[in-house]
């Protein structure tokens, strides 16, 4: 079994995609951006633009053909998924459905659940965190989708790492749940100082929290900055193209 | 819906017929001599045929433990390497011994375990004295773990394969090692699938007929399906053959019951696709411990069909090509053989037709007895096993007439009712799909009938009759269990030839027919695996 690696406290990692090439298929991407650390970043575009291809990359999903993927300038490039300073929520498929709410926090603790007092009392502060109080017990199809969700942010907790990647995370959810779990990302990053890095859908989601925005399209970054600016009137008028075919879920 | 007139209903109820009348009449035969010498008859249960019938438990349980077990590991290695040098072929090579006549892994089982095999060439070679004896318990588990161990890791590999991929994302984030892995994320995939495949398993091992024939030694080693051959076929004893086979048939039916508790069995082993992409990078010791499992896989597979071939080159092929037997026997298995198939093929498409009308019609209600009915035929060779009906109708005509000279009528009956369950299920798919895509607009269109089949579903359906017609043929031409009971020496097929001369201890000759039988199911084989490849391909498309 891999030891966990000694990311000793909370607080946020800067991420860098310096020159990595990437062929999906036909297309051809190359990305190049930075993300400060303890910001929040949120990356839209509209479909096959490569926004999960970025995410992969950075947890270790996906090799880049070449180009470097530093995490706390550390170079990540060739290193197993597992030893990355990163935690990862997908959309689906976050929960193993045999096991209950604290079995499936705890395997971000220990990957075999041979779990000690220490890690018990740990599990049992992110449930709480995460608003689950009193569901340790219950198992994944006896909860909603937004508290599966919830689980799985909780085992990102514990895991304690300092990059959390939000896989269009909340896409499953209706607007109001979706703007609650925003707001507990929110709060969770305060209190922890994570790096957040999330790709959606949802543009208005990048204004519900201070962020960065990253747009992207055909498979490189297109626009970034203050998400305020760029999604405002006065934003890059590929973005606004962009917007206008969005406009809907506005 | 407009009710126009169709035969399709009547198509189904004659093949329903058919196979009542082929299960049906055997019981018939069955139960009327069990009611005629009934003290004789219930005198056979004696501590004979309880020794038969546990043995035969034993031997299917043992069976199907081991190629359970050493099928996860396979799996799971196969699983790991996407990558896996020539993984494909593997999983081509796993898909062989479906279709290899049983007569024919025989011969490459003993080439590599018998007296003279390769097992004790390499043993001499080192050292040892040990002669290994492949005869009893040890033969047979050896076979029928050959036969189950690749179907049975198709079918976990399947189960793997059915993970969503953001488990393996999440177990190699996670860090997970191949033990947590194990009993987080593939045992309990494995775990819902498994009852399904072990009846599966266990239901081939119990009816197994000519691996015990052949690799069991005597009267200790032997299976009720062996025991009924051999009391009509040697000491022609009808009382204790009607006690065995009244034995047989609740047992199947006992376990069929058994296992429609716990789950069904697996349906999946045709396809050979497999996408699923794994994201931990195994180090230097997983990696070795892999290709371990995977190479002692392959050889276990691989060498006894090696085996076959090498045994069969060095018969003298040339000089068995010149006798008239051989030829008659290749020609009659061809003809028995494709008789059966086209048989088959058209009970299948029969009872598929009439299922996807009845189901058509009742739109959302719960399906009728007819159509109940029509799936239930199409597994009932599951419940009567050849051997049952092949002793049944033996034991009903020898009143009226010479039981041997129904021979070609019961192997082509026999063979064709026990390729339907497969034809079945290559068949049932395309004409849904066909139907669903059709229905309305040839109702529209007024299309019906004769022109319908001839225009719309014939053209639909010629590839997947093909697929079905050539797998059915490569399981005819290998079965023993019918022609054994009632061959003779005016007609002989090539397994039944076979026996002969491994009986007579003609061991070349054996050798050389077995490659002759092995090649014929293979090519058929290979002819229903490029089919089947092309049908999936088509399938995938949305328009075509």
């Amino acid at each position: 079994m891999i030891e966990r690696p000694a990311h000793k406290t909370t607080g946020g990692a800067a991420i860098r995609l310096d020159a990595v090439r990437f062929d999906y298929g036909d297309m051809a991407m190359r990305f190049d951006l930075a993300i400060e650390p303890s910001s929040i970043a949120t990356i839209i575009g509209p479909s096959g633009a490569g926004k999960s291809t970025v995410l992969n990359l950075i947890a270790g999903f996906e090799s880049p053909l070449s180009g470097r993927i530093l995490i706390d300038n550390e170079d990540m490039t060739n290193v197993d998924p597992s030893r990355r300073p990163v935690s990862m929520v997908f959309q689906d498929n976050n929960l193993f459905a045999h096991l209950d709410v604290a079995a499936n926090v705890g395997l971000g603790r220990k990957p075999g659940l041979r779990l000690d007092e220490a890690d018990q009392s740990a599990i049992h502060d992110a449930i709480v965190k995460v608003g689950l109080a009193g569901k340790e017990k219950r198992k994944p199809q006896a909860l909603s989708g937004g508290e599966r969700q919830r689980v799985a942010i909780a085992r990102a907790l514990v895991r304690n790492r300092p990059v959390l990647l939000l896989d269009e995370a909340f896409a499953s959810l209706g607007p109001a749940l979706r703007q609650e779990m925003l707001d507990l990302i929110g709060q969770l990053q305060g209190d922890t100082g994570m790096t957040i890095v999330m790709v959606t859908h949802h543009p208005e989601e990048a204004l519900r929290l201070p962020s960065i925005l990253f747009f992207l399209e055909n498979g490189h970054v297109a626009a970034s900055g203050p998400a305020r600016d760029l999604l405002s009137d006065r934003g890059p008028s590929l973005l606004r193209k962009y917007l206008g075919s969005q406009e809907l879920s506005l | 819906m407009a009710a126009t007139r169709t035969l399709k209903p009547w198509a189904g109820a004659t093949a329903l017929a058919f196979l009542a009348t082929l299960a049906g009449g055997a019981l018939l035969g069955l139960a009327v001599e069990a009611l005629r010498g009934s003290t004789e008859g219930f005198a056979a249960f004696d501590s004979y045929l309880w020794r038969v019938a546990r043995f035969t438990l034993m031997q299917a349980l043992l069976s199907m433990l081991l190629a359970i077990a050493f099928a996860i590991p396979v799996a799971r290695a196969l699983h790991e390497h996407p990558a896996f040098p020539g993984r494909a072929l593997i999983l081509r090579l796993f898909a062989l011994p479906l279709a290899l006549p049983a007569l024919v892994a025989v011969l490459g089982i003993t080439s590599v375990y018998g007296r003279n095999g390769l097992l004790a060439f390499g043993l001499n070679r080192l050292g040892f004295d040990a002669i290994p004896n492949v005869y009893g318990l040890t033969g047979i588990l050896l076979a029928h773990v050959f036969f189950n161990l690749p179907l049975a890791t198709r079918l976990v590999l399947a189960s793997l394969d059915s993970i969503p991929a953001d488990y393996w994302k999440l177990s190699s984030q996670l860090g997970m090692g191949s033990w947590a892995r194990f009993r987080l994320i593939e045992w309990p995939v494995i775990r819902r699938n498994l009852s399904g495949i072990a009846g599966l398993i266990f239901m081939l091992c119990i009816t197994s007929f000519t691996i015990v024939l052949t690799l069991g030694g005597g009267p200790r080693a032997t299976t009720l399906e062996v025991a009924i051959y051999q009391s009509l076929h040697f000491d022609f004893d009808i009382a204790r053959a009607v006690s065995l086979t009244l034995l047989q048939l609740g047992l199947t039916i006992a376990i069929l019951l058994l296992l429609s508790l716990t789950g069904r069995p697996a349906e999946e082993g045709f396809s050979l696709q497999t996408t699923a992409r794994r994201f931990e990078r195994p180090g230097r010791t997983t990696r070795f411990v892999n290709t371990t499992i995977i190479v002692l896989g392959l050889l276990f597979v691989g060498l006894p069909m090696a085996g076959t071939l090498v045994s069969g080159l060095g018969a003298d092929l040339l000089r068995l090509m010149t006798e008239f037997i051989v030829w008659r026997a290749i020609l009659t298995s061809i003809v028995l053989g494709a008789g059966a198939a086209l048989l088959s093929v058209l009970i299948s498409l029969a009872l598929v037709m009439a299922r996807e009308y009845q189901q058509s019609r009742r739109q959302a209600a719960s399906p009728g007895p007819f159509e109940r009915g029509l799936d239930l035929g199409a597994s009932l060779i599951m419940v009567v096993p050849p051997i049952v009906i092949g002793a049944g109708w033996f034991i009903l005509s020898r009143h009226a007439i010479n039981p041997f000279s129904l021979a070609p009528v019961m192997v082509i009956c026999v063979n064709a009712a026990m390729a339907v369950p497969f034809a079945f299920r290559i068949l049932r798919p395309a004409w849904d799909t066909a139907a669903s895509r059709h229905n309305r607009l040839c109702l529209q269109l007024g299309i019906s009938g004769w022109n319908r089949l001839r225009l719309i579903d014939g053209p639909a359906l010629r590839l997947p009759m093909g697929v079905a017609f050539a797998f059915a043929m490569a399981l005819s031409l290998g079965d023993l269990g019918t022609i054994a009971l009632f061959g003779n020496d005016s007609i002989q097929t090539l397994p039944f030839l076979l026996l002969q001369r491994m009986g007579s201890y003609r061991t070349q000759d054996a050798a050389g027919l077995a490659l002759i039988l092995g090649v014929l199911c293979l090519l058929l084989m290979f002819a229903a695996d490029r089919g089947a490849t092309r049908l999936a391909r088509q399938d995938g498309r949305t328009d075509d």
